[in-house]
């Protein structure tokens, strides 16, 4: 694995400073993205998933900011760029989709005024270059008479459609790493499915690395290669995805994946996690985990574990570095 | 789009006919303007005369179609005051007020816009705090003081500029000008500063407000995620969508300074219409105060209009479906 990846991010923390004191939304995350690949990141609302996407590509909403690590893209460290300098990575080099394509256009011009600006802020393409260019685009998102309906407006356009849209605007200049940040959780569940698969075989046929942000497990099965799991604005479980969802290590993900209902299966409960994530403000000692973990022991109350590697996966959990340990003594 | 005008149009001269209602029944409750406009010591008949030369002796109904053909023509009546024609009265009064009006619109937009701007891009520097001062002062100081303040600085204690009048003036094809001259234009200054102020702190305001909001909307943090141009983000993409509202404002303010310049006008006993009209309601002239009544409610139908035009050129998703799916 000689091969620089195209994301990588070290100790990554983002901060909010507040008046009670500094909240830490992510904490002491590192994480890369291979050239060609699709990382899923997973988690509960608030485990800090959005704000990992945000930071990577610097539009933190302040006062929220990073407040340690560092982001490398293709080798070059990018977290304390200039503003200018970062402008032109963003939609370049890094292309953004959110997660309400209705709100994310902007409503008073048409999709292809739009499409035009972005493609020439970043090429020196002319007015009818670009043009031509947004209309490739739009036929390859699968935007059928792409020709009429380039002079539209967004309010013309359905929610699925204008998803399309923005996921040609994100891809327009083909950019190195694609952040798509819960790009269908506002979408009918009928279009989900359509999204995710274009938004996988456009990015593969750009040549685009994913970071793949969702709370949707079933959209990571199907897409991801590797998945992230957070948990309280840490990692929990970093790894291949078939490794992470058959045989989960942290008992998080564990936890996770027997929650997840299965076909066919009769239950008159679902299975769930006790307990619920603790506010940033109240983040325990140890493992953030602790408090709902089964398997938790003295070491994890004081103790924050670091990512341990087990096989091709890492994970942050004591659990395995004790077996570790036994089997060294054993040994 | 024809539709919507032609129905605008249709509301317009409904609205018309209402005031031209209230104004009218103006006539019939404010006292007998005979008593006014003949001495004491007029015989019954040269009064029965008079009343019958102005139709006060027709039906109620006829006297209201009268008025509002006469009106409709152009023919406003006679003031019971002047003894003049009401249209020859305002259209030597109009100029005055149109042009204080005017200057003072600009004076609002000129400042109120790139100071809105401002302060809503930088919100929390030195600058834009002190705008928000300033913008408390204009917001709550009542008209006439500002405009007493005024003229004491500028015209008392410093000397520089006249305090009361209007000079200068070039007569235009019946038009009465003051902004061709130094004179007109330092006689004008101080009106239009005080008419401007409120507005001005206003458009800033609400600017500020605007931009602060549309800043955090999803398409603009999208736009900066593409990598646009701040120039881009925030007057293309930012300032256009704050235009609705702030038009929306602008046309009743611009309405509002129309018909509420009376007290400035009676600050700097500038001869508009604001002046005419206290004077009017000082003597009970009745035919002057319903013209008054007619003539701004035509400006704020007009305004209107032309507002809910501008929206069509600023808002797409108004226009319908026109051009889309077809």
């Amino acid at each position: 694995m000689a091969q620089t990846p195209v994301l990588e991010v070290r100790n990554l923390r983002v901060e909010f400073p507040t008046r009670k004191g500094t909240l830490v939304a992510v904490d002491d995350i590192s994480f890369h993205v291979n050239e060609g690949e699709v990382l899923g990141v997973v988690g509960e609302s608030g485990a800090g998933k959005s704000m990992t996407g945000t930071a990577v590509i610097n539009l933190l909403e302040p006062p929220g900011r990073i407040g340690g690590g560092e982001v490398y893209l293709d080798g070059r460290r990018i977290d304390n760029l200039p503003y200018e300098q970062m402008r032109r990575i963003r939609g370049r080099q890094i292309g953004m989709v959110f997660q309400d394509p209705l709100t994310s256009l902007n409503p008073l011009y048409t999709v292809g005024r739009q499409l035009i600006e972005t493609i020439r802020t970043h090429t020196d393409l002319s007015e009818q270059g670009a043009r031509k260019r947004a209309l490739e685009l739009l036929a390859e998102v699968g935007i059928p008479s792409a020709e009429r309906r380039i002079d539209q407006y967004p309010h013309q356009f359905s929610g699925g459609m204008r998803q399309r849209v923005v996921i040609a605007l994100a891809l327009c200049v083909n950019p190195r790493l694609v952040i798509a940040d819960e790009p269908t959780t506002a979408l009918d569940v009928s279009i989900q499915a359509q999204i995710i698969a274009l938004l996988k075989k456009l990015c593969h046929e750009h040549g685009a690395a994913v970071m793949l942000i969702t709370h949707d497990m079933g959209v990571i099965a199907e897409t991801a290669d590797r998945v992230a799991v957070m948990y309280a604005g840490r990692l929990a479980e970093v790894g291949p995805v078939q490794q992470v969802i058959q045989q989960a290590k942290h008992p998080y993900t564990e936890g996770l994946m027997g929650s997840i209902p299965k076909v066919g299966h009769h239950t008159d409960r679902l299975a769930q996690i006790e307990g619920s994530m603790p506010r940033l403000t109240e983040i325990p000692n140890g493992c953030a985990y602790h408090p709902r973990c089964p398997k938790a022991f003295a070491r994890c109350f004081a103790e924050r574990p670091d990512l341990i590697t087990q096989g091709a996966t890492d994970v942050s959990c004591w659990l395995y570095d004790e077996e570790l340990q036994r089997v060294e003594a054993h040994g | 789009m024809f539709a919507f005008i032609v129905q605008r149009m249709f509301q317009a001269i409904l609205v018309m006919l209402a005031v031209a209602l209230v104004a009218f029944s103006l006539f019939q409750f404010v006292g007998d303007p005979i008593n006014n406009m003949v001495g004491q010591d007029a015989t019954e008949e040269q009064r029965e005369a008079l009343r019958e030369r102005l139709g006060l002796n027709d039906p109620v109904p006829i006297q209201f179609a009268k008025f509002v053909i006469n009106t409709a023509q152009g023919d406003f009546g006679v003031s019971y005051r002047i003894g003049q024609s009401v249209d020859v009265v305002l259209a030597d009064r109009l100029p005055a007020t149109l042009e204080l009006v005017f200057v003072a619109a600009i004076l609002a937009l000129l400042f109120g816009v790139p100071m809105g701007i401002y302060s809503g891009l930088h919100r929390d520097s030195i600058l834009s705090r002190l705008f928000q001062t300033i913008s408390l002062i204009g917001i709550s100081l009542p008209t006439f003081l500002i405009g007493i303040l005024l003229i004491l600085v500028f015209g008392v204690w410093l000397q520089a500029l006249p305090t009361f009048g209007r000079r200068g003036l070039i007569d235009i094809g019946g038009w009465d000008t003051g902004l061709l001259t130094i004179d007109g234009w330092r006689s004008l200054i101080l009106p239009a500063t005080t008419l401007a102020l409120f507005q001005l702190t206003l458009i800033m305001r609400l600017i500020r407000a605007e931009m602060l909001e549309v800043l955090r909307t999803d398409y603009i943090k999208f736009a900066r995620a593409r990598g646009l141009k701040n120039r881009a983000i925030n007057y293309g993409h930012a300032l256009k969508n704050t235009l609705v509202p702030v038009i929306t404002i602008m046309g009743l303010q611009i309405g509002s300074l129309l018909a509420f310049s009376i007290i400035t006008e009676t600050v700097f006993q500038w001869p508009g219409m604001g002046l005419l009209i206290i004077q009017a309601i000082q003597f009970v002239d009745i035919p002057v105060m319903s013209t008054y009544l007619v003539l701004i409610a035509f400006f704020f139908v007009m305004i209107n209009l032309m507002v809910d035009l501008l929206y069509f050129v600023v808002d797409p998703r108004l226009r319908g479906e026109r051009g889309g799916a077809h």
